[in-house]
């Protein structure tokens, strides 16, 4: 809408999909949760079944806008439309989500496969994104999610996504960590994981951690923050994201084991 | 300009109108409706000026078309105060002087009735979050805060 407001786009035609009813669907599934496109992301924050099975969209919920457009404005929205400083891709990448696309058959699309670069996805001219599927996050397992800017609820200046799991002995079994506006589309910073796949935590290791992301990425500069500002904010999220993940990933694994 | 027919309660009273496809819902309570206490700010959903009811939830009507409200309920500002007596929030925004400038006002108050609506209870830190979708021009967040957390504390007092 702001697209239009601003006459930044002018199309002939505009369907709308808000009343579609079956695109607004939350059921827990063999392979994961399923969200319908058109879930509100206000039912984030509400909805029992998220917050039982999905506890990440849950706390990223307040982070995304405001209530007032948290309540129209919906999951799949915010995917497709693909802003490089919004919440939900990165996070969904994190979480190894997969999407439903639908126009003249089905395909499913890895979320590392759907965002392409700035506003731009894999969906072709006749296709929408109709259902997310996010794998359990299974044993041992934590999340974190972390972001800058200068109102709450605003764009991210930087953010990060941090998917944990450790092993028995605290080792870290599998790590992703996807950046939120610091790029043009969100990623697995391969390198970082690399890095500490494998490694007990040790003093120093998320601090390096945190050095090497804001090296790897190719931050951008606008008028909300320059490249620099934005490496350091990431470097200082990584670092506390990856402590609050692997607090949790090795809580979950002791109760796991109790 | 195709017109589309849309039927909807605005403030408790039901209509049929023609309306452009492209108008938003902020511009159609305005122009069409004369219902100018919805204010038009920043028109892309960053100020929260325009904040009305739909079907009870809040929405930045400048971020909807007015095709898109067929069917449903509407409140905008101007139906708050029920027979010439204020809206609780109004007052409490009267008596603290939530307002410089009134701009934002009606945002603010529709924003304000959707979360106490929820009946959580808030503390200032959180309230402060939950408003962050709204901006004020005059930067009067400290009194509007108060009138908030007021008007909170006499719905907790009226419930018991």
């Amino acid at each position: 809408m702001p697209l239009l407001n601003m006459r930044l786009a002018r199309p002939q035609v505009i369907v709308d999909i808000n009343r579609v009813q079956e695109l607004e669907f939350i059921r827990v599934g063999e392979d994961g949760l399923h969200l319908g496109a058109l879930v509100r992301q206000a039912k984030l924050e509400e909805d029992p079944l998220i917050a039982r099975h999905c506890y990440p969209l849950k706390e990223i919920a307040p982070f995304i806008g405001h209530p007032a457009t948290r309540c129209r404005g919906t999951v799949g929205g915010s995917l497709a439309h693909a802003d490089p400083a919004a919440e939900l891709p990165s996070l969904l990448v994190a979480l190894g989500a997969r999407f439903k696309i639908s126009g003249e058959g089905e395909r499913w699309v890895p979320a590392d496969d759907f965002f392409v670069t700035y506003f731009t996805t894999a969906l072709g001219p006749e296709e929408i994104l109709s259902e997310i599927v996010i794998p359990y996050m299974g044993q041992g397992t934590g999340v974190s999610f972390r972001e800058f800017n200068r109102r709450w609820g605003d764009f991210a200046m930087a953010g990060i996504a941090v998917f944990l799991a450790v092993d028995a002995t605290g080792k870290i079994r599998r790590a992703c960590l996807v950046p939120v506006g610091v790029e043009g589309a969100p990623r697995r910073i391969q390198e970082v994981e690399a890095r500490l796949q494998g490694e007990p935590r040790s003093p120093g290791l998320f601090e390096e951690a945190g050095v090497l992301i804001a090296r790897e990425v190719e931050a951008q500069s606008d008028l909300n923050a320059s490249a620099d500002y934005r490496r350091r904010l990431l470097e200082v999220l990584t670092v506390r994201a990856l402590e609050d993940a692997y607090f949790r990933a090795m809580e979950e694994s002791a109760r796991g084991q109790a | 300009m195709a017109r589309h027919e849309i039927q909807v309660t605005v403030n408790g009273v039901q209509g049929v109108y023609r309306v452009e496809a492209r108008k938003t819902l902020c511009d159609f309570l305005r122009h069409d409706l004369g219902l100018t206490g919805t204010h038009a700010g920043c028109e892309h959903g960053s100020c929260g000026a325009c904040t009305v009811l739909v079907d009870s939830v809040p929405v930045r009507s400048c971020l909807m078309l007015a095709v898109q409200s067929h069917g449903s309920r509407i409140v905008t500002v101007e139906g708050l105060a029920q027979d010439g007596k204020l809206h609780p929030l109004q007052k409490a925004f009267a008596d603290h002087h939530g307002l410089q400038c009134g701009f934002c006002t009606p945002g603010f108050l529709l924003t304000l009735v959707y979360l106490l609506g929820r009946g959580k209870r808030m503390g200032e830190e959180e309230l402060r979050r939950e408003l962050s979708g709204n901006l004020c021009r005059c930067t009067g967040y400290q009194k509007i805060v108060e009138a908030a957390l007021d008007a909170q504390a006499a719905q907790a007092e009226e419930k018991s």
